[in-house]
């Protein structure tokens, strides 16, 4: 049971909910750019939140199955193909051996997770099946090129066997789905209109005070080489009331950092664990994924929130992934 | 030792700060406090992650949020952080770590910039290889990029500034002066330091337990070889 990369598309990477415990030596956690959508494709195909799935960015790869498969499509808005049909999102779909899954471009949005019941059977490296591009970690240490092959679970319709059956019953051609899927809408904002919330970084009251109304206030441009490791945030310069030199301390994903250069960088899901900028502010767990889909080009504002706000909208929701969860488990249990 | 400042890093890490500067005594109490905290297993901290004068602990917000909103989730941790790392201080110091000598070939092709430190240090290129070679050093972080460590103790004399224009390729095993830091690149990285030779021994390797050669707070010294002992070396 395998897949085979017929096209690579643009940056297709092995991603699951990244690599923890070797940040002490240098080591990032790498893992999805948007990591709601990569849990939610587990989610919808029954497999445990932290399998590895493939993230595409902006245009996808082609890609053939070997063996009858159940996946997922989630995140970005992304146009999916299974010779002539449409292959839908947010839901289950089977795919019968020998299809072939053409990923093309991206409507609205960066990154699109591709979950495959039974998950990628490659070895952790650090504990961890995330590719992280620039250490050149991972079981597949690089972005996915033409010729690769994935090895998938050797018994995946173990897991919900009734759905298997339904799908295999209906599947005219190469793939079928159930008649429900997920709403996008909660966990997707594809016009990207909504403000990026932030907290205040230790360095914020070093800004001058035009720079700390334009952090909350003004629209930022996500740069054009932007990256898993960060985004440039620019159109606006920032500046400090006088230089600061900093020694290398700890940072985390989603700090916004400011060179002298003036123009901020967000770290993203690939950043490494210390850096040595100014601190201006910090985006918010539940807003990271959000900015992660915010295409090379598009506005971004932010808005600022406190400590306190930020951890409720994370409570808030992961209480909300663990009912989508359980529902979507009594819908892949029972089919009919 | 002086109060231990608290900031948060975002919603999901905090900074543990016990200083501001680069300071040998400080770096070591850095590194003990970090060990003191790895030691007690503290509930829902994936990342304890020591620099030069602070420590960055990730946490799961979900582990520390309270019902009292009075109490916030930082002052809660910070609490407990502080109980644990004054506790320690009571007991033993950290544990030395055996040193771990490093060999270098110095100067021509695996050192391009030797020349320019001996010219900016004053001195001839044996005698900056016999200072780089003579002093103590001990890791202070690591960082950058895996297994990269950031060695202090380097000899006054050689501090030398950053390149003005960064290489884009720096080879696996360069060893480098950046400022009044010394450190070893693991793999083949762009880089600003000064480039004055290269060690055989493989700083990083995922397959290996552990994976970096050098731990945080580990001393080290630099021993020069020929190039024909860095060849004998298996990679």
């Amino acid at each position: 049971v395998s897949i085979r990369v017929l096209g690579a598309g643009l940056l297709t990477t092995l991603q699951d909910g990244g690599r923890h415990g070797y940040a002490a030596i240098g080591v990032g956690a790498a893992g999805a750019m948007d990591d709601v959508a990569r849990r939610l494709a587990n989610i919808i195909v029954g497999d445990a939140e932290d399998s590895a799935t493939l993230e595409l960015t902006l245009r996808g790869p082609r890609l053939s199955f070997a063996a009858d498969a159940l996946i997922a499509i989630t995140g970005a808005d992304v146009e999916a193909h299974c010779g002539d049909s449409i292959v839908p999102t947010w839901r289950p779909v089977l795919l019968r051996a020998g299809a072939e899954l053409t990923l093309v471009g991206m409507r609205h949005g960066v990154c699109a997770y591709l979950a495959v019941a039974g998950g990628i059977g490659l070895e952790s490296v650090l504990g961890s099946r995330s590719t992280d591009v620039n250490a050149r970690l991972g079981p597949i240490p690089h972005p996915l090129a033409v010729g690769d092959v994935l090895p998938a679970s050797a018994a995946p319709a173990s897991l919900c066997p009734d759905l298997w059956r339904k799908l295999r019953a209906d599947s005219r051609d190469f793939s079928a789905f159930p008649s429900w899927s997920l709403d996008p809408t909660p966990w997707f904002d594809g016009s990207g209109a909504k403000p990026i919330h932030a907290i205040a970084g230790a360095h914020f009251d070093a800004l001058d005070s035009a720079s700390q109304r334009a952090l909350f206030g003004a629209s930022f441009r996500v740069g054009v080489d932007s990256n898993r490791v960060g985004f440039r945030l620019q159109n606006v310069a920032l500046s400090l009331r006088e230089p600061l030199e900093l020694i290398s301390e700890g940072t985390a994903p989603g700090t916004i950092q400011l060179p002298a250069g003036g123009t901020p960088i967000a770290l993203m899901a690939e950043a490494p664990p210390t850096g040595g900028y100014p601190r201006i502010a910090h985006v918010i767990a539940v807003d990271q994924p959000r900015l992660a889909q915010r295409r090379p080009g598009d506005t971004v504002r932010f808005a600022q929130t406190d400590l306190a706000d930020a951890q409720m909208r994370y409570l808030a929701r992961e209480q909300a992934i663990a009912q989508l969860s359980a529902s979507v488990r009594e819908r892949l249990l029972h089919p009919y | 030792m002086n109060e231990i400042q608290v900031e948060s890093l975002g919603d999901c890490a905090l900074l543990l700060r016990f200083g501001t500067c680069i300071d040998p005594a400080l770096n070591a109490h850095v590194h003990a406090a970090a060990a003191a905290l790895r030691a007690a297993g503290l509930h829902g901290v994936r990342e304890i992650v020591p620099a030069y004068a602070s420590i960055a602990l990730h946490y799961d917000p979900r582990a520390w949020f309270g019902t009292d909103a009075a109490v916030s989730t930082i002052s809660r941790l910070h609490k407990q952080v502080i109980e644990i790392i004054e506790h320690r201080s009571l007991r033993k110091p950290a544990q030395a770590q055996a040193e771990i000598e490093i060999p270098v070939c110095y100067g021509g092709e695996f050192g391009p910039d030797l020349g320019h430190v001996a010219q900016l240090a004053k001195l001839d290129e044996n005698e900056v290889i016999a200072r780089h070679a003579a002093a103590d050093y001990h890791v202070a972080m690591l960082g950058f990029a895996p297994g990269f460590p950031y060695l202090l103790g380097l000899d006054p004399a050689l501090h030398t500034p950053r390149r003005a224009d960064p290489r884009v390729r720096v080879a696996a095993g360069s060893v480098a002066i950046g400022g009044a830091q010394t450190g070893i690149y693991p793999c083949e990285l762009p880089g600003g330091w000064q480039i004055i030779g290269r060690t055989p021994l493989a700083l990083f390797d995922a397959t290996r337990d552990p994976p970096a050669l050098l731990a945080p707070g580990q001393r080290v010294r630099f021993r020069a070889v020929g190039a024909d002992e860095l060849a004998f070396v298996p990679r």
